[in-house]
């Protein structure tokens, strides 16, 4: 098939496969012990490296504007820097670009295995449907623990501006703190957990996809999981930026 | 007399590509009520792709498959679900689950269908028993042999008491005793039980056991396989062989050896 109509094609197969997923969520059986196991794996799995991108995220930003704040005498406004960099933007792609590293890979790789080794035929054999069963509780997991992971990466990130502010730099803790609160808006906050559910759901349909569409045996494997990482950095990037329009867009009417 | 009129399989002028690569070129055939069918043919002849259509997995693009009468490739995907409760498939390797334990594999599809936990656990033992691994209950895939992990596919595949079981190979690459005890399964499904099938191979071993040997009960109650002895014919087991897509030979094991068809003679020169 030529390059442009595979495109095509997966991007129609992908909006299918969510789709159903999405239809067939509420008919039994429910599965509940497979989304909380995910959402274990995905959620609580993925704390460690949240919290690290979190930290250094919030402490390089501190390191790298105070200079430049310094030259207009405005180091009060490092709080407001930090925060509003780590809320709007930082805090979502990075903890998301992690999470499509960590989470999507592994996915891919677990679903492509499966595919490969005939499970998932014997799984459809058996009466099961693998959307409900295997890709509905990964895009609800990720769909929910994204964004709970970005509200951590935040939390942990504006600890890590203040930390490298007031014993590196010399910011006064009081003085950030008050700065860090009086810059976040509602508006801030909203867009900062919109963007991780939508990234969230980006990783999950990419990684599914990639997974199911698995052929060729272990080396396919392996490309069905670079291939997810790849898209869903990409696919994470360009959605930010039209999302981002789109909340500038709302928020300035 | 049963009343049944149709088969247990039909297959109906059925048509198969992958990317304009004809698989299966206007396939006919009926696989009868409690009769065992064995497909041949040499690698990439569309065996598998056979018993893939049976289940719906993939839709031919041509022809018509009945299964009891209800033709799969006019049902939705819900429909197929419930369709492929009456059919059990062994894969070739097993195809366990390797997340779940042997428990749990072999009790998946009641698993899925909320029945009560000691039912499901009677079911298991069961089956299990009947594969004779009832050790192996509490183990994981990756701790079980190729051979056990093929016997609990069976056990996994015989859950429920489907009338209809499709074998994919499943004493590919397996030793001598263990694809025996295989094959002795597969006999005791088809004299004791009366499950149609489709058995996938070309192992000439499987041909002629499958062909020549019937499991019966002995005089004290126990399961013993007898050879089918001059020309009374009491296996009830029958022959396709498929050449790039097209059957080119349907019918006993006593008009396949005496085939004077050059691909099948080939087939089977040793």
């Amino acid at each position: 098939m030529n390059p442009f109509f595979e495109a095509i094609y997966e991007v129609q197969e992908a909006t299918l496969m969510a789709s159903r997923a999405f239809r067939r969520a509420l008919s039994k059986p429910r599965y509940v012990r497979e989304i909380i196991t995910q959402m274990d794996l995905i959620g609580v799995g993925s704390i460690l490296i949240i919290v690290l991108t979190g930290a250094f995220t919030g402490g390089i930003l501190a390191l790298n504007t105070i200079p430049t704040l310094k030259t207009f005498g405005a180091t009060a406004k490092t709080g407001e820097l930090v925060m509003t960099s780590l809320v709007r933007e930082m805090g979502p792609v990075l903890a998301s670009l992690m999470l499509a590293g960590r989470v999507g890979s592994a996915i891919a790789a677990e679903l492509g295995s499966m595919v490969v080794s005939e499970q998932v035929d014997a799984m459809r054999a058996l009466g099961t449907d693998p959307i409900k069963k295997l890709v509905w509780p990964r895009m609800l997991a990720l769909m929910v623990m994204c964004p709970a992971l970005t509200l951590l990466a935040d939390m942990v990130g504006s600890v890590g501006g203040w930390a490298v502010s007031s014993s590196l730099l010399g910011v006064p803790s009081s003085v950030y703190i008050r700065s860090a609160k009086d810059a976040l808006t509602y508006t801030d906050i909203i867009g900062g957990l919109l963007k991780p559910l939508v990234f969230g759901f980006i990783i999950a349909v990419v990684a599914c996809r990639a997974g199911l569409r698995t052929h060729g045996g272990t080396v396919g494997v392996g490309r069905s999981t670079t291939q997810s990482v790849v898209l869903s950095d990409i696919l994470i990037l360009a959605s930010d930026f039209f999302l981002q329009k789109l909340i500038q867009a709302f928020t300035s009417s | 007399m049963s009343e049944q009129t149709h088969g247990a399989i039909e297959f109906h002028d059925v048509t198969m590509a992958y990317d304009h690569r004809v698989i299966l070129d206007q396939v006919s055939f009926t696989v009868n009520p409690g009769e065992t069918k064995i497909v041949m043919g040499g690698s990439g002849t569309g065996k598998s792709t056979i018993l893939k259509l049976v289940l719906g997995l993939i839709k031919p693009q041509g022809g018509r498959i009945l299964i009891d009468g209800d033709d799969v490739t006019r049902m939705t995907e819900a429909e197929l679900t419930t369709a492929r409760r009456k059919i059990g498939m062994v894969f070739q390797d097993g195809a366990l689950f390797d997340s779940l334990s042997v428990y749990e594999n072999v009790g998946f599809r009641l698993f899925e269908q909320g029945v009560a936990e000691a039912e499901i656990e009677d079911a298991v033992r069961r089956m299990l028993r009947f594969v004779n691994l009832e050790q192996t209950m509490e183990m994981m895939p990756s701790e079980l042999s190729g051979g056990m992990r093929r016997r609990v596919g069976i056990a996994r595949a015989l859950v429920g008491s489907p009338k209809l079981i499709l074998f994919d190979e499943p004493t590919a690459g397996l030793d001598p005793p263990t694809a025996r005890t295989i094959l002795e399964l597969a006999m005791k499904l088809r004299d004791l039980e009366g499950v149609s099938s489709i058995f996938v191979t070309h192992r000439m071993e499987d041909i002629k056991l499958l062909a020549s040997t019937f499991a019966t009960i002995g005089e004290v109650g126990d399961v013993e396989f007898r050879s089918e002895e001059g020309n009374l014919c009491l296996v009830n087991t029958r022959f396709i062989m498929l050449k790039q897509g097209k059957v080119i030979f349907q019918g006993t094991d006593e008009e396949l050896w005496i085939s004077q068809d050059p691909y099948i003679k080939d087939f089977f020169k040793v």
